[in-house]
Formats: structure tokens, sequence, C-alpha cells
């Protein structure tokens, strides 16, 4: 099991106002899966996002990421697990601007601390798999949107990581180039065994996934199989 | 670890390569303030050292005694308000003290001074024959008085170089010639090689020298025989000055007959004294300097401080990115920190330039002596890495303590 959320609830408090973001909710998911996670805007999926990708943690509850109690880290040992066990793809792709593609990619091994000419073979691979070779120079702005989130896909997936987060990917990007990145995600997914967590509100986009979850209050409304030759995988759950 | 410093100084140096205007007014505070240090520090030396010259040629190990201080029922003269000082005493100091290898005495006035149709108003100085080795005058012609002159108050001087350069016209020369003091005629016998301006800035070449005997009896008079305006003796070694002052502080007090809790009636003066409170007064302009240096190094500080401050706030989102692929705070810390150092390290380097152009300007356009020592550039480099360091840990520790989540929601 990659994944195991037992119980967790995430409370915000705006001054005297308390939130109660995610309100005891329960989670697995298994190595090479591929979810889409969906909800309102405000039904707690993106707390749920930002403690799954170890920028946050829990008020309350317990997550292990590979069998590792990740609620009990500090901030230090987060940093060491976002770098080597997860990959961030986000909405607006966040690069580093003035900062060339090649560079955004060598970004996470760079911390790792891994001999620059490693860093730029690993970072050269990563953008061939996402098919940029060739534009390991460019600067984001002279990429296009689908460009540059497939430099964020490159960045997330350089380290080879056991889980890949992808936070709205497709949310800035035309259609055309959705479909780009999406069928990347699926070749990683398939081809690579990555596991993918998805969040989305377009459903078009969620039909690339394997599994549906829908948060709604801070706890999972629904949870199906969305594809018949993995309903053994969901059935487990 | 290396790598990291490496490339971030890189990351650093590009960042400061985007905004050259924004950096370059940043970091003028640190260049003006480094620049400042070397350029002034230079100066200080260079005057501290053209005292030291200038000591030295008066002669180390000369002490002077002046008339001091008397007070008569409860009225205080000033310093050489009374005639205290006589020939007699001088001649009893180098009777009473061994270690004094001469002592002279001399008195002084401003006279007019004319040849032919040429005047001037010069120092003149009724002196012993002593005087002339103490104070180490050399002759550039002619030579000095003899004791038969002294013995007889013979009219015959000895003239500094100003005094030639005014009184007798190019190619005339004054040994032989005749000239006039307060309408006294005298002998020019000798004249003096010049020795340049004294430790207080006063030509020592102006300077007129005449047997102490007909100076008293001739040109300058008296209140009684044998009263001087000063008294001079010297050592043989500059390290007897010292007990040499104090024996001399002792037996004037009793010749002058002076109870245990009156004031000396005289006071003694030493070169190497007179030096110290030159050289002080040079320590104190070097430390007012510093201090300005030093103010406008804070001041350059704090705009390093400013400008990063604004950094972070406007690099809060790649903070979030660079935290959410595994930046550690001390990544974060360690990247600002780095910025804040190039920064004032580039700018220190400048300064530095900027201080050893500035030193030698000054030289070549003021004439002042300046001197650069590796240690004030040295001194000068570790401040601007300091101050770097010192006012980029806040904006630093500010960027490291980030919130992954807001950082990365930051718009």
């Amino acid at each position: 099991m990659l994944i195991r959320c037992e119980d967790l609830w995430k409370i915000y408090r705006l001054g005297d106002v308390e939130v109660q973001a995610l309100r005891g909710l329960h989670l697995s998911i298994q190595q090479g899966e591929f979810v889409a996670i969906m909800g309102a805007s405000g039904s707690g999926k993106s707390s749920l996002m930002n403690i799954l990708g170890c920028l946050d943690q829990p008020t309350k509850g317990r997550y292990w990421l590979n069998n590792v109690n990740v609620a009990a880290l500090r901030s230090d040992a987060l940093a060491e697990i976002r770098n080597k066990q997860i990959g961030f793809v986000f909405q607006n792709f966040n690069l580093i601007p003035r900062t060339s593609a090649l560079e955004n990619t060598q970004l996470p091994l760079f911390y790792r601390g891994i001999p620059l000419r490693e860093q730029r073979v690993m970072a050269m691979e990563a953008l061939r798999r996402v098919g940029l070779q060739g534009r390991e120079r460019h600067y984001p702005t002279q990429l296009s949107g689908g460009q540059q989130q497939r430099v964020a896909i490159a960045r997330a997936l350089v380290t080879g990581p056991s889980l890949l987060l992808a936070d709205e990917p497709t949310g800035n990007l035309d259609t055309e180039s959705s479909r780009e990145i999406m069928i990347i995600l699926d070749e990683l997914n398939k081809a690579h065994g990555m596991t993918i967590v998805l969040v989305t509100h377009e459903t078009d986009i969620a039909t690339y996934a394997n599994r549906e979850i829908i948060i709604k209050d801070g706890r999972v409304l629904l949870d199906r199989n969305t594809r018949a030759d993995l309903q053994q995988l969901s059935s487990e759950v | 670890m290396p790598v990291f410093i490496l490339l971030t100084v890189w990351t650093a140096l590009r960042i400061l390569g985007r905004n050259r205007l924004r950096a370059g007014l940043t970091m003028l505070g640190i260049v003006i303030g480094v620049g400042a240090v070397i350029a002034m520090v230079s100066i200080g030396e260079g005057a501290k050292t053209a005292v030291a010259q200038r000591v030295a040629s008066m002669g180390t190990n000369v002490i002077l005694i002046f008339p001091g201080a008397t007070t008569t029922g409860g009225v205080r003269g000033g310093q050489g308000g009374a005639v205290t000082l006589t020939v007699a005493d001088s001649l009893e100091l180098k009777k009473r003290i061994p270690l004094l290898s001469a002592t002279g005495w001399g008195k002084r006035d401003v006279m007019q001074i004319v040849n032919g149709n040429r005047n001037w108003n010069g120092m003149v100085n009724g002196v012993s024959l002593s005087y002339l080795t103490i104070r180490e005058w050399s002759f550039a012609s002619g030579g000095p008085f003899t004791q038969q002159d002294m013995d007889s108050a013979a009219s015959v001087a000895l003239v500094g170089q100003t005094i030639v350069d005014n009184l007798f016209n190019a190619g005339e020369e004054p040994v032989g010639s005749i000239i006039r003091i307060k309408n006294v005629p005298f002998r020019v016998i000798g004249v003096l090689s010049p020795k340049g301006q004294s430790s207080q800035g006063t030509d020592q070449d102006d300077i007129i020298f005449i047997p102490f005997t007909t100076a008293e009896r001739k040109v300058l008079g008296t209140q009684f025989l044998g009263s001087v305006g000063a008294v001079f003796a010297s050592t043989e070694r500059p390290e007897d000055l010292h007990s040499a002052v104090e024996q001399i502080q002792e037996v004037l007090r009793q010749r002058h007959r002076l109870q245990p809790g009156h004031e000396d009636d005289f006071v003694i003066r030493t070169q190497v004294e007179i030096g110290k409170v030159q050289e002080g007064a040079s320590e104190t302009l070097t430390l007012m300097l510093f201090a300005i240096a030093s103010i406008s190094l804070l001041v350059g500080g704090i705009g390093i401080m400013n400008i990063l401050l604004v950094s972070v706030t406007e690099r809060t989102k790649e903070i979030g990115v660079r935290m959410a692929v595994g930046a550690k705070r001390r990544h974060i810390l360690a990247q600002f920190l780095i910025e804040a150092i190039t920064m004032s390290v580039v700018g220190g380097c400048l300064g530095i330039v900027l201080g050893i152009v500035g030193a030698r300007v000054t030289s070549v356009i003021a004439g002042w002596p300046t001197i650069i020592l590796p240690n004030t550039v040295a001194t000068a480099f570790a401040f601007s890495i300091a101050v770097g360091l010192f006012f980029g840990l806040y904006p630093a520790n500010k960027a490291a303590r980030l919130n992954p989540i807001d950082a990365l929601r930051y718009e």
C-alpha cells in the first residue's frame, strides 16, 4: 500500500471561525493506481492534496506513505520525502522564471546533492520522455503553456518518485494541450507504473484515471473504479 | 554541499545581472563605505608616517623646558607669565645630571631684518653655543659662531633658508654680507641647511641665530641678565628621555625652592610627547573617518537588507516551488544569504578599487602622502562579507520560515 490515510482531520482557524476542511477522511491508494480526485471547491480536496504531498500536516489522524507515518515528521524530513518520493505538477506550471527548461528540471536533483554532470544527464532524459528534446535551453517565456506543463512533468519525474501529484494540471491549457498532457500522464502510469493522483473538476479529464474519488465536506463521498479491468483493485479498498 | 554553494553563487550572480540597476544602486552604499574606509585609512596612515618623520627631523632625544605659570598671591600667570629660567639653571642641570649630553638656552622674538632695500620680519633667536648641536642644525655654507663670539657678544648671525630667500637676490652670497636686525648691523657667517616644516606646521627655516650674549645686550633686551626663554637639553639615547625629564624636574624644583604641593613654575616638553600629540590628533581623525565609513557601511547593509526583503516577497512563489521539490529550510536560508554576501562582496571589491584610486588621486592632487596597507584592504573585505552576512540574515530567515503552501499560493 502506497498511501493509507486514517481519520484525517484538517482544521483551520480564521480568527474566531473554525473551518473543518477534512473531517475524518479515510483513503488508501495502491502502487500503480491512477486516481482522479474530484469535488466542488471547498470540499477539502486541496487540503487533502497538500497533506498527501507532504506540504502540510494533518491536524489529527495518520498518513502512511510507503509505510512511513508522515504525520509525525518535521519539516526537513518532509522536504526529503517531497524530494525523493513525490513529484508535483501544478495548474499554473510553477516553473522558476528566467531559468531554462533544463535547469528547472534539474532543480530536485540539485537539492538532492547529485553531481552536476549527472543532473544534466538525468534532466535531459526526463525532458526527452515528455517530448521536449531540443528545447532544453528554452526559458519558460519561450515555451507554450503545454510545453511548460511538460517541463513541470519532467521536473516531477526526474527523481523517479513513487507518487506523482497533479493538481488541476490541465486547468490552464486548451483542449489539445490538455490531451497531450493527459497522454503523457497515462503513459507514465501504464508503461512505468507510476502512481498518479490527479485533482480535477473536468469529467473528461477524470476519465483518464482508473479510479474516481469524490470528496464532499471533508469526507470521501464516492470511490469507484472507472475501468472494468481494474474492478478487482478497488474491491480491496 | 560545495556544488550547492557554487551553483547558488552562480544563481545569485545571474539574478544580480538581471537587475543590474537595482543591484548597482544597492551595492553603492557598500562601494562608498569600503572605498571611504580604504581611502581614509590610507591618508591617515600617510599622515602618521609624515608626522613621525617630522618629529625625527627635530631630534627625538631633545628636551625643551619653558618658563611656566607662577602663582603670586593667588593670581596665576599663564605659561611664560614669569621669567623663571636662567642660564644658571641650564648650567646646573648639565652639571648635576650625567644623563644629559648637553644643555643649551635661548630666547627669541620676531624682529625686522633689513638687507639693503629689502626687509623681512623673522624669528631672531639668541642661543647658546650648544643649542646648534642639540637641535642638530647643519650648515649649507659658512659655519657656527664661536666661544669667542659669545664672550665678546659679537654681531654675527646665522640665517635660515627662508631668510636668505627673502632678503637676498638670487645668486647673491649671504655669507660675509651685512644685515641689520633692529638697526644693529650683523655680519652673516653661516647659512643653515633647510629643515622644512615642523610637526606644528611652522617653517623651521624662517629663523636667524645670533649669540645669546649679543641678543641679551644688543637686540632683544632682558629683564635681568641671564634670563632665558627656553632651556634645551639632550640625552645620548632616546630611552633616557623619561628619567632625564624626572631628574630635571627634581633639580629645577630644588633650585626654584618650590615647596611640595606647589606647582612647577616651568614646563618640560619632549619631541616624543609633541609627536604623540600629533599622532593622537591624526589617530582621532582616522577614528572619525572610520566612524563615518562604518556608518556608510551600515547604510549600505540596510540597503542590501531592504532589497533582499523585496526580493523575498517577489520570489515567494519561487521559494514555494523550491520547497515543493525538496529544498530544506537551510537551502533557502543559504540561497538568500549567499545572494546578500555576493552583493556585499562585489560591492566591497568595487569599493576597494575605488578606495585605492581615491587614495592615489588624493596623493597626486592634494600632495598628501598615502599608504595603502594590505591589512586595511583585507579588513575592508572582511567587513563587507560581514555586512552581507549580518544584513542578509533577517531576509534569508524570513524566506526560510515561509510555509510551503502559503508560498506556493502567493500571487
